[in-house]
């Protein structure tokens, strides 16, 4: 009976551990983990728009259009299921991304704006905001980069034999992972046109 | 025409080189707090400076580390930096207390890079102003030693009011990353049983598991770095084979094995002159750049 049981034992183990079960299982942890970092930086971006906006606005009021434009995709962005089920959802990933890219363009323009305020460029509190801001998005960017090596080496993983055998039994499925296109997008510089308006 | 092969053997050498070379400049080993790859800083100076952050570390157990390097050129500073943070790992691990002054010199370019645990006592605005109102003014004059210097006593004020965990008395824990490796333990637990098997018939019962142990102990050991679970693991061994041969009479096939994780803490001492280490420490980006 003992020597049953500690057959049985080894066997399990062993089947588990050499089909990949659990290195899946790891690899579903680190990205979702790494995913909702990325989340928790794009959220803490959007909490640093209201108070930006109004900064910007109390010296430079006449800019309307730059600042409605920052608040209505904050609006937008944050009326997005940001979940950690989106990973599961290509289509609906794509969206959350086009979104947070143009949040990004609003937010690039609005600074770009604020280049011609000499005194709100100066203002301390719309320094430190700046502070915040730029290192918010260096930390959007290392956030992302920390889940696509995630997803990376996730898809790898459960496309690569016999793994995929064992990630077919349980239904995993690759994840999906930030665009070349949209770094791009997110890296262009944007652009001003003082010319019409 | 051998000639002609090698030279040209040798050209396409130079370009692969100079192409990894401009595909991103490489981290330097992490030998020492201060860190000069341009040779501005005077070796009294780096002295100083080491030696201020080491009382720091001690007192504090934060760790502060300082690199000069001519340029992060094709990459940004902030792109090189976090790279940098992921190699070096300063600041202790979960605590993520580490801080990195980085200095872009032919850049013109600074930035300081905070551990996610420091990210509350030197947020990105307060790292923002040390940069450009504290160091880049020093810089601008090219005082790199008392812009660096500056820098870094207003970082230790500034993590001096955090309510961080005791420092450990000098001593810094390696290997406390190591996972418990569910397969290692699993081979070692065959290891064990087909040791026991073998030298239960050579020797008496308690011999064989004392040796199993032993044996259990050292592997635990060298895979985990790590002493004084290796000492339990290797009891744990010892007295799960003793139980195994008295109740598996006969020997053949006898079930359970040893097995124990983590380790000793046979950890470098991070103070010492010569070497230093990071401690494991997390970052994510956090900090501020700036120019002068």
């Amino acid at each position: 009976m003992r020597k049953l049981w500690a057959a049985v034992m080894v066997l399990a183990t062993a089947a588990l551990s050499g089909c990949g079960y659990n290195d899946i299982q790891r690899g579903d942890e680190q990205v979702k983990s790494a995913w909702s970092e990325v989340l928790n930086q794009y959220q803490r971006r959007n909490d640093l728009v209201p108070n930006l906006v109004n900064t910007v606005k109390g010296f430079a009021a006449q800019e309307q259009q730059v600042l409605t434009q920052v608040t209505e995709m904050r609006s937008r962005v944050g009326s997005m299921q940001a979940t950690p089920e989106l990973i599961n959802d290509p289509a609906a990933f794509r969206k959350f991304q086009e979104a947070q890219g143009q949040m990004s363009q609003a937010l690039s323009r609005l600074l770009v704006v604020a280049e011609n305020y000499p005194q709100l460029k100066s203002d301390a509190n719309f320094r430190d905001l700046q502070a915040q801001l730029e290192g918010t998005e260096n930390r959007i960017a290392v956030a992302r980069n920390r889940y696509i090596k995630a997803v990376q080496e996730y898809n790898v993983l459960i496309r690569t034999f016999p793994n995929n055998l064992t990630a077919m039994l349980f239904s995993y499925q690759t994840k999906p992972s930030f665009a070349v296109e949209d770094e791009k997008a997110i890296a262009k510089p944007p652009t001003v046109d003082f010319g019409k308006k | 025409m051998s000639g002609r092969w090698l030279a040209s053997i040798a050209a396409g050498a130079a370009l692969l080189f100079a192409l990894s070379a401009a595909a991103e400049v490489a981290v330097p080993p992490l030998q020492a707090r201060v860190t000069d790859l341009t040779g501005t800083l005077s070796a009294s100076q780096i002295q100083s400076l080491d030696s201020r952050l080491r009382d720091f570390e001690r007192s504090k157990g934060s760790q502060i580390a300082v690199l000069v390097l001519p340029s992060t050129q094709p990459e940004t500073i902030e792109q090189y930096s976090i790279r940098l943070a992921d190699a070096w790992k300063i600041g202790r691990a979960r605590v993520d207390d580490g801080v990195i002054l980085v200095v872009a010199k032919n850049d013109r370019k600074l930035r300081v890079e905070v551990g996610r645990g420091l990210e509350g006592a030197i947020p990105d605005a307060v790292a923002k102003r040390v940069v450009s109102d504290l160091v880049a003014p020093y810089f601008r004059t090219s005082d790199f030693y008392g812009g660096i210097a500056a820098g870094t006593e207003a970082l230790m004020k500034l993590i001096e009011g955090e309510g961080l965990p005791a420092p450990k008395s000098g001593v810094v824990i390696k290997g406390v990353h190591h996972a418990v490796d569910f397969q290692a333990i699993f081979l070692l637990f065959v290891a064990l049983v087909l040791a026991d098997v073998i030298l239960r018939r050579f020797f008496g019962h308690v011999a064989a598991a004392g040796i199993s142990g032993a044996i259990v102990g050292a592997i635990v050991w060298l895979a985990a770095g790590v002493l004084a679970f290796a000492i339990l693991g290797g009891l744990i061994g010892f007295v799960i084979a003793l139980v195994n041969g008295l109740g598996g009479r006969g020997g053949g096939w006898s079930s359970h094995g040893g097995w124990s994780s983590g380790g000793w803490s046979g950890g470098g001492f991070g103070g010492g002159g010569g070497g230093f280490s990071g401690g494991g420490g997390g970052f994510s980006g956090g900090g501020a750049s700036g120019s002068w």
